[in-house]
């Protein structure tokens, strides 16, 4: 290994990724602390003249703590639907024999093919007709629906690496289906787990399409469509929308600072199953 | 032993399935039985199948949203081929995601490769990359729009780029936009996926290749690539499925214009239903897209025989 050349070219290239993908984000940081004038006259790549954090105040006071609020209700909601529904259903399937849970589980392999964008329509009038349109609830149950079937194919994934003989040993102690769940499959899951609670929570906080088609005000709308609102509203304002994206990416922006490397791992099964 | 074993729980099923309650002395024995799975199949079948069969069946109705649905047969896809918006936002929608797979593709398999190695100052570059993955389409979008906009943005300050062009003022440009704020979005997860594939190839083929004298370039070609080739359908099925389904980005970059010259399908939809309150020309688009992707995946499936090439998915 050691005594490899350095690979010039590829150094070169992603050298020049990196500046795509980080003269963007610098452009968007450094917006956010100056007040529109100076980004008018100054352009997008100065550094702030007068730094300033009014931009974040006034976008907290035009509504953007309520959607904050929403949307941590929203996330914590979906994750918590997906991982009680999930973990006993890929268990169900990695291990029972029945008939109906093969059944079940091409259904959720027909599910990754289904965009959401496609039920939309159905959805709207579904929603409308039980009385959850413009609430947080109607947002929440689809959005978990549709984040079910890649969070089963990862979990799955992860518990068929338990080897039989654990199974074994504990059915012969005479444990039961629920022992043998509690006590071997979700602890030897974690790493499962954690990804498709990492999977469901940027479904969740990133979601657009159905706050846009089921909520209406204020009171329910979550940070994308008050990000969405802002640009129809008053695009012209930069700085105070920049601020508006970081603010909605803050909080996952964090929790990747801190814990960067199962993010990216969690991430890379998505993709790598 | 195990088809014994099988057809035990196999036997033992109907009284698995009665007993809810998960008994310490029968249950133990078998397997889990289908009360496991139900209320996640009860949950996704309500939430998401049902959708499903009923946009289906709206496909085939006329429908305002006000007054009942009523049949009408093959009205909306009759009305669909002969629209040449649809027809045009069909072939945007293939277009988009063409360039798009085409841009991407080599972009992310050159980048993952490179990730999946062990330079010294890989860990703080990747720190950054990932950064897109974590954004929603609408705050990409937002920040795009913010980044190129005519007046305030970088071309205001770059017109030796840029010239003083709108970029959304033009088909061309529109669509490049489109596909450059794509790529930046997405080339980070497809570079994930490669890198995860490229770090489980098997070292000794390229301690063997070196022994056999071949230089990286040819280690990639050789190795590397071939290797990848399960990595580059699942990335590519992606690609598509996500192309065809794109819509936010259209929403707030460039609202299908200028004109309809980048209404996408997907955008066209929802035109359809909650601008022209067509709610059955608005299911038969959507399911037009669910058609198209699964044909499209499937083809590749077949195409690349990656159906029957399980074997180098272990270690994924």
């Amino acid at each position: 290994m050691s005594r490899r050349r350095p690979n010039i070219l590829a150094g070169f290239g992603s050298t020049v990724w990196l500046l795509v993908v980080g003269l963007p984000l610098y452009v968007m940081l450094v917006a956010t602390f100056q007040n529109r004038a100076d980004y008018g006259s100054n352009g997008p790549f100065a550094l702030p003249e007068h730094f300033t954090l009014d931009n974040y105040v006034d976008d907290f006071n035009s509504g953007f703590g309520q959607y904050f609020l929403n949307t941590v209700i929203v996330t914590l909601s979906v994750v918590a639907i997906v991982v009680l529904l999930v973990a006993p259903l890929s268990y169900a399937i990695v291990r029972s024999r029945s008939r109906m849970t093969g059944l079940v589980f091409r259904l959720f392999l027909l599910g990754l093919a289904i965009p959401s964008q496609a039920v939309i329509v159905p959805m709207f009038f579904a929603m409308s007709e039980v009385g959850l349109y413009d609430n947080l609830i109607g947002i929440i149950l689809p959005t978990a629906a549709f984040a079910m079937p890649v969070c089963a194919l990862i979990l799955t994934g992860v518990m068929r690496d338990i080897t039989p003989e654990l199974y074994e040993a504990m059915t012969m102690d005479g444990a039961t289906h629920r022992r043998v769940f509690f006590q071997l499959v979700l602890p030897l899951s974690k790493s499962g787990l954690s990804t498709i609670v990492v999977f469901s929570a940027l479904q969740a906080w990133n979601g657009f399409l159905f706050p846009l088609v089921l909520t209406q005000s204020a009171g329910s709308k979550v940070i994308t469509m008050g990000l969405y609102d802002f640009q129809t509203e008053h695009g012209v304002d930069m700085p105070g929308m920049l601020a508006a994206v970081v603010l909605s990416m803050l909080p996952i922006l964090l929790v990747y600072l801190f814990a960067r490397r199962a993010l990216v791992q969690g991430l890379m099964g998505v993709g790598g199953k | 032993m195990t088809t014994t074993a099988t057809a035990v729980s196999a036997d033992s099923k109907g009284v698995e399935r009665s007993g809810r309650r998960p008994g310490r002395s029968r249950e133990g024995a078998g397997r889990p039985g289908f009360a496991w799975a139900a209320p996640a199949a009860v949950f996704f079948g309500l939430f998401a199948i049902v959708p499903l069969a009923l946009v289906v069946a709206l496909s085939f109705a006329s429908w305002n949203g006000l007054s009942d649905p009523e049949f009408a047969g093959l009205d909306n896809w009759k009305k669909l081929f002969d629209d040449p918006i649809m027809i045009k936002s069909l072939w945007l929608s293939l277009l988009l995601t063409l360039l798009g797979v085409v841009v991407q593709t080599p972009l992310s398999i050159l980048l993952g490769v490179w990730a999946a190695g062990h330079q010294r100052n890989r860990a703080v570059l990747s720190a950054i990359y990932f950064v897109p993955l974590l954004l929603s389409a609408t705050a990409v979008s937002v920040l795009w729009r913010a980044v190129l906009d005519p007046n305030f943005g970088v071309p205001a300050h770059a017109k030796w780029l840029f010239g003083d062009g709108n970029l959304f003022g033009m088909q061309s440009s529109a669509i490049g936009v489109l596909i450059f704020v794509s790529t930046w979005q997405f080339t980070p997860l497809h570079t994930l996926i490669y890198q995860g594939a490229a770090r489980s190839v098997p070292r000794v083929l390229y301690q063997a290749a070196e022994i056999d004298g071949a230089g990286r370039y040819r280690q990639f070609f050789h190795i590397t690539l071939p290797q990848l080739r399960n990595s580059v359908v699942t990335s590519m099925i992606l690609m598509v499925v996500g192309g065809l389904t794109t819509f936010d980005t259209v929403l707030i970059l460039t609202q299908g214009g200028p004109g309809t010259d980048t209404t996408i399908s997907a955008y066209y939809m929802y035109q359809k239903a909650f601008k022209s309150f067509d709610y059955g020309a608005a299911s038969a688009i959507g399911v037009m897209l669910i058609l198209v992707a699964t044909i499209i995946s499937l083809v590749m499936v077949r195409l690349t025989g990656y159906d029957k090439m399980n074997s180098t998915m272990e270690g994924m």
